[in-house]
This record gives structure tokens, C-alpha cells and sequence, in this order.
């Protein structure tokens, strides 16, 4: 009884949470069961797996998944490692440091459709693009990076615009260092990669998993970098699942197909998340 | 009596209701150059009708496309005219979600290219009216046609051309024998090569709607297109369509380009183009037929039939399809900018023909090319360069990221017909075309 009032004060915002989820799951599930192209309104009725079968037959299926996987590990990989070491870096103090840490932020918020443009016509382009000029004055052959290695590209940018975002929790995190121990380890004689690895790193831990679970969850749905320089291409070969899903939903107008897709996106997602509370969230007890 | 005093009334009530709400049309239409002078336009159209404001929703072809779509299908009433192309109309029209347009005479129907007027209407009623129109035809360099000793004259052939190309590519001072689009999309690369296929003597689907992409005209025509671009095409050729050859042609860089006839306009304008004094034009190049040589494309404006606003959309489009926004343009712009392709008077205009050389072979281009008969073996479906039918877009957008990634030598030819025709198949499976 006395546990009744505390609850029954909470279930107004419970329930509003509660639905603000589960209708547009609800809806998207049964979208996902009917036959529904916006082409074709006279076509309807019960799809059964039909649209489930289609997106998962889809000939870039497997390669739309591979391209996620790819494309996660790797930005995870290069902000966690780049983070780390440029929060090293501008750990000590010199200087102006505060303005190169603002500086060093900065990429974070450019919006992710201004930064693709960018780099697809400033840095990337084969003809006029800061890259070539490199290339060329070093007297090497232009690369052609969108087409010749498009999802290494799109690596590239994205992991640009989150290298801030993972250097920022490393800034922060390195600032409650025990500098105290530190210097103990230097009377002890550890040197520095000693230090680094027995001291730093695992001070770093937490925020690593920090780092990891929230680029994941937003990495999944990487989209805005893939339309505005590659369109998926060439081929499917920087197709990911998100951009599988808006080619079934916007180009073929298939609300059914694009459905049933989002909901695989989701089962993906729940999937990597299990994976990732196992096996790191040892260090978020 | 009685009835005299209600007509009356009710007159007075729209007059009072017209002048204290302004009516808005919401327009949504394309980002390219005759659809923004249309905009700055729109003023004179507001003057002449009182009560009428003009609201313009501006989005690149590809995220209008998206919208209208939507917006259509869903009944969603955002916008009062639409700007659609050659490929939706017939789409649409059948669907009933198109207004019939029912101009006045003073707008003179009978003066539209009928080709056009055909390629918009079904069952002989107008779904929407041209605001531009072109096909495709073949731009070369005179100058260097002229040095390697060679005539083409009026109809090419595609040996010719290959030819050609052959003897004038010089990528060592900056020359390529022929620009070709690249870029995958259906309204991109696809374009071209189903000209291309089409004038090989293929088509999309036979009579039982079957997808026909590893026939042999399909082979043909995808390894002549991968070949000449490889051998005589510039470099980074999968990311070209219009706009970028345009540039790399202004500039003197192609000798060669079969691409949309309104593209004449701007290689032979001497403010733009450095070449512009050396350009000559013929038609598209054949191969074994010249049925579907050349494409026929329009964009037009359109009521979708939710509209409350009818009548004020009708005369919009009436104004701004009519000879007279013809003439306006040519008076303040300049003859060789009016929007082209629509109208039989304005290739009887000596203004517009002392404007524009190009005339006679876009007019030519634009007659010869017929959406319902555009293929050696009958096809069951309407357009030239496309297949009229809602699926349509998706094994287009398919077929050409397949034929992006032949020719930046991502795959073979044969596969990536082997994995379009999957694709296509796919479609038109799904869709209930046959089982």
C-alpha cells in the first residue's frame, strides 16, 4: 500500500514514455505485415513475411550489413584510439591550450550533411580537391577517392565528425587523473608507455565504454554522409542498412518493405547492444 | 426571377469573399534555370490577377521527385501545382490523382509539339502542360571534327562516332574524344544507355513484362558504352551527368556529347562556353534502328486532384505555359533563353530561330521521337528512355548503380547485367506482373 502512492504519482509519465514508443513501434510493425506501396494504393491486404523475405533477399543485403559492421568498428576504432591520444596531448599544459582544445571540438558541430559536402568538394574531389593538389605535388596519381574507395571515405568523415565527441569524455576523464600516483610510478622507474598502459588506460576505462556505447547508437544510423556523396554507390558498395532502408522507402516507395527493414535495423541494434553491455559493461558497475 | 436574385447573391458573396482572402498557390517545383526565371517572373502573373499570391517550394529534381510523390500518394495537399515530368503524368493520370487541365482557347492546345502533348495525356486528356520540353542529340566539335578530316553530317552512327573519337581524343593536351554520363540514377546514366540499348535494338520488358537486360542488344549496347567511355572518355566518368559535362564541355575538354538538346542552348552561348563559335549539332547516333534513339522528356505543371484551388491553379498554368510567358521571356531575358520544346510557335518565331542555331535539329529530335512506338520488338509500356509504370524508378535506380560500377571497373559487364536483370525481375515479381 505504501509502495501504491509513489507509483500511481509516476504512471502518468510512465505511460506517456511507454507510449510514445510502443505506437510507432506498433504502427511500423504492422506496416511491416501488409502489403503497402505508395505507387500502388489499390494494392493492399495481408503480406504475411513477404516484405520480410524481399528486404532480407535483397541482392546488397549482406553487403549493406557487412558495410554497418565495417563501418562501426572502424569509427569506433579510430575515435577511441585518436581520442585518446590527442587527450594526451593537450593533457599538459602550454600555451593557448584552451583555445586548441575549442578548436579541437569544433568538428562536432558541423551538421553531418554540411561536413559530407566538404569533404566530397574541398578534400576529396579527384580534379580540384585539396587531397589531389597533395597528390600531386608529391608527383603521385590522383585518387578518386568516392569512387575507387567509397565506404573508406565515408570512414573518413564520420569519424572526423566524431573524433571531438570522443576526445572531449578523454579531456575530462584525464583531468581527474591521480597525478599524485603518476608520480610515484616515475619515482618507481615505469616509463611512460609503462605508465600508459598500467595507469592511464584503465583510469580511461569507463569512459571508453562510455564512448563506445553512444557511438554505436548513433553510428548505426549513419545516412546524411552516404546521400550526399555517394548516393550508396558505386554499385552498393557504401550502401548501409540505414540507406537499404531509405532506398526501399523514398526510391521504391515501399512503406511495407521499408518497414519490415527498420524493424531488421532495430533487431541489429538490439543485438550489438547485448554484445557490448557484455562485454564491457563490467566497467560501468 | 427568384433564380436571377440567388446568381446575384451568390456572385456578390464570392466577389466579397475574393477581396478580403488572398488565394495562395503552393508550388513546388525544380532547381534549374527556366524554373527559378519563372520565379522572378511570377510578379506580372500577380499583377494581371489580383487576390493570387504565388508560394514557391524550390527542391533539387531527385528530393522533388521524393515529396511530390509523397504528397500525392498520400493525399496530402501541400502543394496546389506540381512540377512532374514525361515519367509520372501517364503514371498519375491513369491513377486519377492528376486534374484534367481544360485550358481556354486562347491558350491554343493545338499549337503544343505533339509529341508532347501525346507523351502528357492519356487517353487523349491532358494531365499537365509542358513548361519545357527536349530529346537528345549529339554536340561535336566542328573544329577538330574538321582537323581529323571527318564529316558526320545530320545522322550519325554510333561507328562513326566511336570513330571519331577516336582520331580527336587527346588526353595528353586536355581533350577527350566523348563525354558520356556516368552517374547512376534513372534519370542519370540511364537515360543514355537506354538510348542507347534502345537504338541496339533492346528494350526494358518484352510483351509478357519480362525484364530483358541480358539480351543481346542490352550486352551490346553496355560493352560498346563501357569500351568508348574507357578508351575515350575523360576520367571520373561514373560521377558525370548533365551539369558536369556541361562544365567540362564549356571548357573545351569533349569533343563529343550526346546529351539533352537543351544543352545546346549553353554550349553555344559565348558568355558560358569556350567553345561556343566551334559547336555543331546532329542527331542522336544510331546503330541497328533509329526507334528510341533519342530520349523525349518534359517537365511540365500539374493540379493534383485533391486541390481546393482549381480555377487559380488552371490560370497559373495557362499563363505560364502559354506563348505569351514565351514572348515575355524573350523580351526581357533574351530569345535564346525561352524555355524550348513546347510549342510549334515558337520554332516559327525569326526572333527565337536568329537566337538559336540549334533550333532545327532540337525541333527535328524532339518529332522523331514517339513514347509509344520507341523500340524494334513491341514493348508493352509508354516512354522512350523509360518505362512508364510506378516500378519503374526502383530497377532504373538499380540497374544504374550497376552500370556505374561496370564502368569504373568495379565489376564486369556481364555481371552487372546478370544482377540488374535479378533486380529488375525482382520488381516486377513483387509488383504481381507474373509470378
Amino acid at each position: 500500500m505504501n509502495r501504491f502512492l509513489p507509483r500511481a504519482l509516476m504512471a502518468p509519465a510512465v505511460a506517456a514514455l511507454f507510449l510514445w514508443m510502443i505506437v510507432p513501434l506498433a504502427m511500423t510493425i504492422y506496416f511491416s505485415l501488409i502489403r503497402f506501396n505508395l505507387m500502388q494504393p489499390e494494392v493492399r491486404g495481408f503480406a504475411g513475411l513477404g516484405n520480410f523475405e524481399y528486404f532480407v533477399t535483397d541482392p546488397s543485403f549482406m553487403t549493406a550489413v557487412v558495410n554497418t559492421v565495417v563501418l562501426l568498428a572502424s569509427v569506433i576504432a579510430i575515435t577511441v584510439a585518436g581520442g585518446i591520444a590527442v587527450a594526451l596531448l593537450v593533457d599538459a599544459p602550454f600555451p593557448g591550450r584552451s583555445l586548441v582544445r575549442l578548436l579541437l571540438i569544433a568538428p562536432f558541430f558541423v551538421m553531418p550533411t554540411v561536413n559530407a559536402l566538404l569533404w566530397k568538394h574541398m578534400m576529396m574531389n579527384p580534379i580540384y580537391g585539396v587531397l589531389a593538389q597533395v597528390w600531386q605535388f608529391f608527383g603521385l596519381q590522383r585518387v578518386d577517392w568516392l569512387t575507387d574507395l567509397p565506404l573508406f571515405s565515408i570512414i573518413l568523415m564520420v569519424a572526423w565528425q566524431w573524433l571531438p565527441f570522443a576526445t572531449l569524455i578523454f579531456i575530462t576523464s584525464l583531468q581527474s587523473m591521480n597525478r599524485e600516483q603518476l608520480e610515484a610510478a616515475t619515482m618507481d622507474g615505469a616509463n611512460y608507455l609503462q605508465k600508459l598502459r598500467f595507469m592511464v588506460i584503465p583510469h580511461l576505462g569507463r569512459s571508453i565504454a562510455v564512448v563506445i556505447m553512444i557511438e554505436m547508437i548513433f553510428l548505426m544510423s549513419v545516412f546524411a554522409e552516404i546521400f550526399t556523396t555517394t548516393g550508396g554507390g558505386p554499385g552498393d558498395a557504401s550502401t548501409n542498412v540505414a540507406f537499404l532502408i531509405f532506398k526501399q522507402a523514398l526510391l521504391n516507395f515501399d512503406a511495407g518493405v521499408a518497414s519490415a527493414g527498420a524493424l531488421f535495423a532495430v533487431l541489429l541494434a538490439n543485438v550489438a547492444a547485448v554484445f557490448l553491455i557484455r562485454m564491457i559493461g563490467k566497467n560501468l558497475d | 426571377m427568384r433564380l436571377q436574385t440567388t446568381l446575384a447573391l451568390a456572385a456578390a458573396f464570392a466577389l466579397a469573399g475574393a477581396a478580403h482572402a488572398d488565394t495562395e498557390l503552393v508550388i513546388a517545383t525544380v532547381n534549374n534555370g527556366h524554373m527559378i526565371e519563372m520565379q522572378k517572373l511570377t510578379k506580372y502573373f500577380e499583377q494581371a490577377n489580383p487576390g493570387v499570391k504565388v508560394k514557391w517550394v524550390t527542391l533539387e529534381e531527385g528530393v522533388l521527385r521524393q515529396r511530390v510523390t509523397t504528397d500525392i500518394a498520400t493525399k496530402g495537399g501541400q502543394f496546389d501545382i506540381m512540377t512532374i515530368g514525361m515519367y509520372e503524368t501517364p503514371i498519375w493520370g491513369k491513377k486519377g490523382w492528376l486534374q484534367e487541365l481544360k485550358p481556354d482557347a486562347a491558350y491554343d492546345v493545338d499549337d503544343l509539339l505533339p509529341a508532347m502533348r501525346n507523351g502528357l495525356s492519356v487517353d487523349g486528356k491532358l494531365y499537365a502542360a509542358p513548361f519545357y520540353g527536349e530529346s537528345s542529340m549529339l554536340m561535336y566539335r566542328k573544329d577538330l571534327a574538321d582537323k581529323a578530316g571527318v564529316q558526320l553530317g545530320d545522322h550519325p552512327t554510333w561507328t562513326q562516332v566511336k570513330d571519331l573519337a577516336a582520331k580527336i581524343h587527346d588526353p595528353k593536351n586536355g581533350v577527350y574524344g566523348i563525354c558520356l554520363r556516368g552517374k547512376p540514377g534513372w534519370g542519370d546514366n540511364m537515360a543514355f544507355i537506354t538510348t542507347l540499348a534502345n537504338t541496339y535494338g533492346g528494350q526494358w520488358f518484352d510483351a509478357g513484362w519480362k525484364p530483358q537486360l541480358e539480351s543481346k542488344p542490352w550486352k551490346d549496347a553496355t560493352n560498346f558504352y563501357v569500351d568508348l567511355l574507357k578508351n575515350y572518355g575523360p576520367p571520373g566518368s561514373s560521377a558525370n551527368s548533365f551539369n558536369e559535362i556541361l562544365a567540362l564541355f564549356n571548357a573545351g575538354k569533349c569533343g563529343m556529347w550526346v546529351d539533352a538538346t537543351i544543352a545546346a542552348s549553353f554550349v553555344s552561348d559565348p558568355k558560358q562556353s569556350k567553345v561556343a563559335d566551334k559547336v555543331a549539332f546532329a542527331q542522336a547516333p544510331t546503330a541497328v534502328t533509329p526507334k528510341g534513339a533519342n530520349w523525349l522528356w518534359a517537365w511540365a505543371l500539374a493540379i493534383p486532384s485533391g486541390s481546393k484551388k482549381v480555377p487559380e491553379a488552371q490560370k497559373f498554368i495557362s499563363w505560364a505555359t502559354s506563348k505569351d510567358y514565351i514572348a515575355l521571356v524573350g523580351k526581357t531575358n533574351g530569345w535564346a533563353t525561352v524555355p524550348t520544346g513546347t510549342r510549334k510557335s515558337t520554332y516559327e518565331n525569326a526572333d527565337f530561330l536568329k537566337a538559336a542555331k540549334f533550333a532545327p535539329a532540337e525541333k527535328a529530335a524532339i518529332d522523331s521521337a514517339n513514347p509509344n512506338d520507341s523500340t524494334l520488338p513491341k514493348s508493352p509500356y509508354v516512354g522512350v528512355q523509360f518505362a512508364a509504370i510506378p516500378e519503374f524508378q526502383a530497377i532504373g535506380i538499380a540497374v544504374g548503380q550497376q552500370m556505374s560500377a561496370a564502368l569504373a571497373g568495379k565489376t564486369s559487364v556481364d555481371a552487372a547485367l546478370k544482377a540488374s536483370q535479378t533486380a529488375a525481375d525482382r520488381e516486377m515479381k513483387k509488383a504481381g506482373y507474373y509470378k
